[in-house]
């Protein structure tokens, strides 16, 4: 009963978003204020039964409801409570019914948060929503159901992926679709402005905020994922450039093209078109990378054709989505006229420096993963794109832009001096020139590019203290004054600061890689292995039962210089249901380096594939994202987005009279 | 089939390793050895998604490892081994696509794009700065207002 009623909501949230993306809409254009009130009831409405119908899906994931078809390909009694409920969205139906949910959560928050909007503007905003939405349910429910029920009940479930039982990955779809979804509100606010034919301080203003949160999920999100294939893989990979993980990246270059150049439309009211451009590129490829890895066409352009009612129904989306959005802007983007004159070398010069490298390395990335597809769709040979690809284009567009990173925020708007700058940044070339002799010492013979990946951190860490301590006149006024100017920065500051920052710790973890070390080695009970200065020994091998697998669980004793450091216990994990085998790594972290242990196969001997990997500076990835995430939540608590300049704006506009209503 | 796919597309990776580069895979000469480490690392295991044969637990890496490090005890060069091993099973198996005529695109295509991007970012900067200063025109509306502002009774 509880499914039905899921099922009748999300027909109704189909409804309710066909209302929602027409009435406002022309209830904006004849300036008629009760049909432009009508958006922010359907929103919030339609997130009610969207919440409703992914709840009643829950509730029979829980309840383990074996008449539910999706149910019983995806769960089973004896999986844990946890991943019953993250297995909701670990399909393909249920993901996108959870891509709907996020969609319709960003509506409401739209629809709550917007009191400082004019109202115009606002129902156009929902609008476009609702058009999103209603292309989302229709694909839901026309070829992607995940209610529909089977007669008679299936004695038990076919269980989960044991790859996805995993906490890391349970919660990595929700933080992804907010990151992708969130986009669609730098969308709509895109197309509605195009609409209305004005973009000005304000609008950035508005849309800042929006792409800022979305930014933080999708950071968080894709951070998630490589955590995962780390500690789930058994040899320590973090990032494959595969086309999945691909598809998350490219939202993530635009978006952070995007937060960028909205700062340059706030500030210096110019850049609108190419800023415009952008919401519409970021959400479009988060549509593009949802599809790409739901619709199979990555692994072969043949599956497209194996389930041709998906695969054209995704199309159609893409098509009216991606080319509507283009051909409105192509339409209307002529018109808006950028306002504020820059010198090249200035913070707008820098930001459209930013612009031109993030983009061209999503353009890149795009090129990579898309090629071999089209290729082969062509008939042309079938081809790789790995690593050594992405090492030689992308990594190259990505070392300038580091390098300008640290010297951007140095500039001044308009006009910057950049010799100024560059000697402002004195602190910086020490650090870097320290650490890259103290890193060709101690390495010396080995790699040379982690050693300049290395330096490229330190320039960009120290850059960013520089900034910093310039920012509050460190040492240059009494240190109480410094204090009350640190102060009185305001939080954006702060943020970006921080975001910066990460990317210079996530970077050293990149570059530091390269300096690996591992060994593998089949050992019998009491047998060791030694790597960088530690000794493994090998204690017991025992089997003990899980609660939907039996673990063979391996006690393995860490020693150096005699000293027990820990006894790691790496498991190899059977799932009778799925007859599939998963490695559960044990990791010894000291912040600056990993020892990673996974326990591989058993021969009738009873000896042990033994892997150990030692990882320098290698949980500063994710430190660095998360510090990169933070800093996206620190500028969202800048009160100016709250109060100030927001609402002095909107009083401007609603004391103006309503433009020509002709659009 | 099709479900079977999905999963595919829908993990980061398929397969579940901790049986990369097994120790009995291993040649007992380490300078032979590290060389086929460093072939592994640039050939695709042809059933996962963009990991290399040395990352892959698959069978079928398996199987690649294993004839490369039988190419080069046999004593062929490095080269020879990587084309024997894209003779036996196609271009597709080299994480590092070939630079050929049909493949210039993907190769050229970004240097291209990012000189194009820079050049025309440099000559739009320029071009803004020798042009006047831009206006927008007061719309209709806009005008009437000022017009009325002007003779003192604001629209």
């Amino acid at each position: 009963m509880i499914t039905e009623l899921g099922h009748f909501a999300l027909i109704l949230a189909l409804f309710v978003a066909a209302i929602q993306s027409t009435v406002p809409m022309i209830g904006a254009a004849r300036r008629h204020v009760g049909w432009m009130a009508v958006g922010r009831s359907c929103a919030l409405t339609g997130f009610a039964l969207t919440a409703l119908a992914m709840l009643s899906l829950m509730h029979a994931y829980v309840t383990s409801d074996f008449t539910v078809i999706n149910v019983i390909e995806n769960s089973h009694t004896d999986k844990p409570l946890l991943y019953k409920i993250t297995g909701v969205w670990g399909n393909h139906e249920g993901s996108m019914l959870l891509w709907v949910f996020m969609l319709s959560l960003c509506a409401a928050a739209v629809a709550l948060f917007s009191d400082n909007l004019p109202p115009a503007l606002r129902a156009r905003v929902l609008a476009v929503q609702g058009m999103i939405a209603v292309g989302f349910l229709l694909f839901i429910l026309l070829t992607s159901n995940p209610f529909l029920r089977t007669f008679p009940a299936a004695a038990n479930g076919n269980g989960l992926n044991p790859v996805l039982q995993d906490p890391g990955l349970a919660f990595h779809p929700p933080f992804l679709y907010l990151g992708y979804v969130g986009f669609s509100v730098a969308f709509a606010f895109a197309v509605a402005a195009l609409i209305e034919g004005r973009v000005d301080a304000a609008w950035a203003r508005w849309v800042r905020p929006w792409t800022l949160a979305s930014w933080c999920a999708l950071t968080i999100g894709i951070a998630m994922g490589s955590w995962w294939a780390y500690y789930t893989l058994g040899w320590g990979g973090w990032w494959f450039w595969d086309p999945v993980e691909n598809a998350s990246f490219m939202p993530w270059l635009v978006g952070t093209a995007l937060i960028h150049s909205s700062i340059v439309v706030e500030k210096r009211d110019t850049l609108k078109s190419w800023t415009i451009l952008l919401a519409i590129v970021t959400f479009s490829l988060s549509l593009v990378g949802t599809f790409l890895v739901r619709s199979g066409v990555l692994t072969s352009v043949h599956a497209f054709a194996t389930d041709p009612e998906r695969g054209t129904f995704i199309l159609l989306l893409l098509v009216a989505a991606i080319g509507g959005s283009l051909t409105l802007y192509a339409i209307r983007a002529p018109s808006l006229k950028g306002g504020g004159l820059f010198a090249p070398i200035s913070r707008e010069g820098a930001l459209v420096l930013n612009n031109v490298l993030l983009s061209c390395g999503c353009a890149t990335v795009f090129l990579g993963t898309l090629y071999p597809l089209f290729l082969d769709a062509m008939g042309g040979p079938k081809l790789s794109v790995g690593f050594p690809f992405f090492n030689r284009t992308f990594a190259p567009m990505m070392v300038p832009m580091i390098i300008a990173v640290g010297i951007g925020p140095m500039l001044a708007w308009k006009r910057g001096d950049l010799l100024g700058a560059l000697q402002r940044l004195w602190v910086a070339y020490i650090a870097t020139a320290l650490v890259l002799l103290a890193m060709f010492y101690l390495t010396y013979g080995g790699p040379v590019l982690a050693v300049l990946g290395l330096g490229l951190a330190a320039w960009l860490g120290s850059a960013v203290l520089t900034e910093v301590a310039e920012r509050v006149r460190l040492f240059r006024v009494p240190l109480g004054d410094s204090l009350r100017r640190a102060i009185r920065l305001p939080r954006s500051a702060y943020g970006m600061s921080f975001a910066h920052f990460g990317l210079a710790v996530s970077v050293a973890g990149f570059a530091a890689s390269a300096w690996d070390k591992e060994a593998i080695e089949i050992l019998k009970p009491g047998g060791t292995i030694a790597i960088a200065g530690y000794e493994l020994t090998l204690d017991s091998v025992t089997r003990i039962p899980g609660p939907n697998f039996v673990a063979d669980d391996a006690a393995i004793r860490v020693t150096r210089d005699g000293q027990l450091v820990k006894v790691m216990h790496p498991e190899r994990r059977f799932f009778p249901l799925q007859k599939q085998t998963t490695s559960e790594t044990s990791i010894r972290t000291n912040f600056l380096t990993d020892l990673y242990v996974a326990l591989g196969e058993s021969d009738t001997q009873g000896d042990w594939t033994v892997r150990v990997y030692w990882k320098p500076l290698v949980p500063w990835i994710w430190i660095g994202c998360v510090i990169m995430a933070f800093g996206g939540v620190v500028s969202l608590s800048d009160r100016r987005w709250r109060v100030g300049a927001a609402a002095r704006s909107v009083r401007r506009a609603m004391a103006e009279p309503a433009p020509a209503a002709g659009e | 089939m099709r479900r079977f796919l999905l999963l595919l597309a829908m993990l980061l990776l398929t397969t579940v390793a901790a049986r990369a580069v097994e120790p009995a895979e291993r040649l007992a000469d380490p300078a032979l050895e590290s060389r086929a480490r460093a072939i592994g690392s640039q050939l695709r295991c042809l059933v996962c998604q963009n990991e290399s044969i040395d990352e892959s637990g698959a069978d079928l890496a398996h199987d690649i490892r294993m004839f490369v490090r039988e190419r080069l005890t046999a004593g062929n060069t490095n080269a020879a081994v990587i084309q024997a091993v894209v003779d036996r099973y196609g271009a597709f198996v080299l994480l590092k696509p070939p630079v050929e005529p049909a493949t210039y695109v993907l190769w050229y295509g970004p240097p291209a794009l990012l000189a194009i991007g820079l050049l025309g970012t440099l000559v739009w900067l320029k071009r803004r700065q020798s042009a006047p200063a831009e206006t927008t025109p007061l719309s209709a509306d806009e005008t009437r207002r000022l017009d009325g502002l002007i003779r003192g009774n604001d629209a």
